[in-house]
């Protein structure tokens, strides 16, 4: 079949993707009240979903733009500690602080993504990696020495806001964003760049802002994944972002395929699974994780969907193009 | 009347090594003006100097009167100038369409807000990029393959490619860096009808880099030698053909 073809027939089944997300949300509306599923397997599936979050924000950086950013687990513990702040001092005990707390948890994340960003991208070259890895251990060693927020302790008794319900919104939201950021002309610059920074630059493409751009986003979402987090597990420190929490994420990005929301969806929902599934081997788990991605970097660097995108994904406009002018 | 691009003692040096120096060099509007020279002769650096890509050591480049020397490329190019590249740098892992499209988003004015929440505005300047990038790619022959990877092209075609994406930021002046590179007789001179065709349909005024004698004498106005980053002649095509110096510069000197 060629390509297409193959676009035509699957443009039939574009309703696929809203009933798929509708029936998500019955589900998880009904889960919530009747006991559907036990609550192992509801806090499994909210996992899922903020590390559908953390794996797209991530391909971003790491996929679309081609930089390497090894510090998403730092913008999560922004948003986290930023949102369980606001739950658990400014304003405690109000459910509807929820919404905004994880807002803040995400804005706090991208103002500081901003400012590394706008160092970063000020020359050319891969220092990104390195000031990333930077910035991870200064955010830890920072809330490690701030008493208000708890210290190395960490901040405990946090509400369990994050239901599936909220934990689908976040995953609609940001793949709606971050879809139609990619096919933007932003999104086009971002993709030009990783396949030639000079050309693009020669092209118009104001490269600098496009990085930046790609980045602050980047960061925002991840800060959402990190509040949703805290209002999952109820309980935070320094050491639960950690470069192994970088490196996890890593993992589902490029198990899943660099540049392709399909792909760090499945890269997400795999890994967790995984996880999860190996979770009785202990400290093993820490030899087959890296193992898995030395594996996938030998035989298929671009991961399982590497540049390949569901259909689902791709704006109406770029399949029914105007074939005769 | 003063020359749409000025260039107006030019020095470039990296560390010790003179790449141009104490270059000057006028093009009028309309016209098509050749450079030519040995190869490391400064003919790249020049262009690199034009499109902002280095900043000159010293010296001025004006277009349209307007200084543009030290401008980022972006806005170079924002200011009319697109160029091609002598070893082809296209985006090869995005198709023919989205190669043009890139190079047409500067004309495209909607905000990162507006490209978040795919507003109105958005989506009705998508659309017409997606409609005036096929209607460009047309006449290069490249309408058919438009969903193809542009690294999945013939050698021929993602030369035409890199045309029409410069010719998508609707310059005024297009800078072609050794055009012909790696093509035979016959294909130079198809090249050669080619380009001419583009110069009036585009109105373009035209500087190219090119070793094929026989493109640069049949289609340039005026041409510029260059050797060792310096000016050794400027002149019609008759004239260069006629010039001692030039015939030093490329075979050696007579004893």
């Amino acid at each position: 079949m060629s390509a297409r073809e193959l676009l035509a027939s699957a443009s039939r089944w574009r309703w696929a993707l809203p009933a798929l997300v509708a029936g998500g949300l019955v589900f998880a509306l009904v889960s919530e009240n009747y006991p559907v599923i036990n609550s192992y397997t509801q806090f499994v599936l909210v996992t899922v979903g903020i590390n559908i979050i953390l794996s797209t924000s991530l391909n971003l950086v790491n996929g679309y733009m081609g930089e390497f950013s090894v510090g998403h687990a730092g913008f999560m513990s922004l948003g986290a500690y930023a949102s369980a702040v606001l739950t658990t001092k400014w304003l405690p005990d109000i459910p509807w602080a929820f919404f905004p707390s994880v807002l803040f948890g995400g804005m706090v994340a991208a103002s500081i993504g901003f400012l590394l960003a706008v160092l970063s991208f000020k020359t050319r070259g891969d220092y990104l990696a390195i000031i990333t890895l930077a910035f991870l251990m200064i955010v830890k060693s920072a809330f490690e020495n701030i008493p208000y927020v708890g210290g190395p302790r960490g901040l405990l008794g946090i509400d369990k806001y994050t239901t599936l319900v909220w934990a689908l919104f976040w995953v609609v939201v940001t793949l709606w964003v971050i879809r139609n950021l990619i096919y933007s002309k932003f999104g086009r610059a971002v993709v030009a760049i990783r396949e030639d920074e000079i050309a693009a630059n020669a092209m118009g493409v104001r490269t600098r802002e496009a990085k930046i751009l790609a980045f602050v986003v980047s960061s925002f979402f991840g800060g959402v994944a990190g509040a949703l987090f805290a209002h999952q597990i109820q309980f935070i420190n320094p050491s639960s972002f950690d470069i192994i929490k970088s490196t996890e994420i890593l993992v589902m990005v490029y198990l899943g395929g660099i540049g392709s929301l399909a792909g760090s969806i499945l890269g997400a929902v795999i890994f967790t699974f995984l996880a999860q599934a190996l979770q009785p081997l202990g400290t093993w788990r820490m030899v087959i994780m890296p193992l898995i991605l030395v594996f996938l970097m030998l035989f298929r660097p671009r991961g399982i969907m590497g540049f390949r995108e569901l259909i689902w994904f791709l704006p109406e406009r770029e399949l029914s193009r105007p074939r005769e002018l | 009347m003063s020359a749409l691009l000025e260039i107006q003692e030019v020095t470039m040096r990296f560390g010790g090594l003179c790449a141009i120096a104490n270059c000057s060099l006028d093009v009028e509007a309309g016209r098509t003006h050749g450079i030519i020279g040995p190869n490391g002769a400064g003919k790249t650096t020049l262009f690199n100097l034009i499109t902002g890509i280095y900043r000159p050591s010293s010296g001025d480049i004006r277009f349209k009167r307007e200084s543009i020397s030290g401008l980022r490329p972006n806005r170079v190019a924002a200011l009319g100038i697109a160029r091609t590249f002598q070893n082809i740098r296209l985006f090869k892992n995005l198709t023919v369409l989205e190669n043009v499209r890139v190079a047409f988003d500067s004309q495209l004015h909607y905000s990162p807000f507006a490209a978040f929440f795919a507003l109105p505005r958005q989506a009705r300047d998508e659309r017409r990029s997606i409609e005036e990038s096929l209607r460009l790619l047309r006449p290069f022959g490249l309408a058919e393959q438009a969903d193809s990877l542009a690294g999945e092209l013939s050698y021929g075609s993602q030369r035409r490619l890199e045309i029409a994406r410069a010719l998508a930021l609707k310059p005024g002046l297009l800078l072609l860096d050794e055009p012909a590179a790696g093509m035979n007789t016959a294909e130079t001179a198809t090249l050669t009808e080619f380009l001419r065709w583009v110069r009036e349909e585009f109105r373009l005024t035209l500087v190219l880099i090119e070793h094929h004698m026989h493109l640069v004498m049949n289609l340039c106005d005026r041409i510029t030698v260059l050797d060792f980053g310096q000016t050794i002649a400027e002149g019609t095509p008759k004239e260069i053909r006629d010039n001692p110096r030039v015939i030093e510069a490329y075979l050696g000197e007579t004893e």
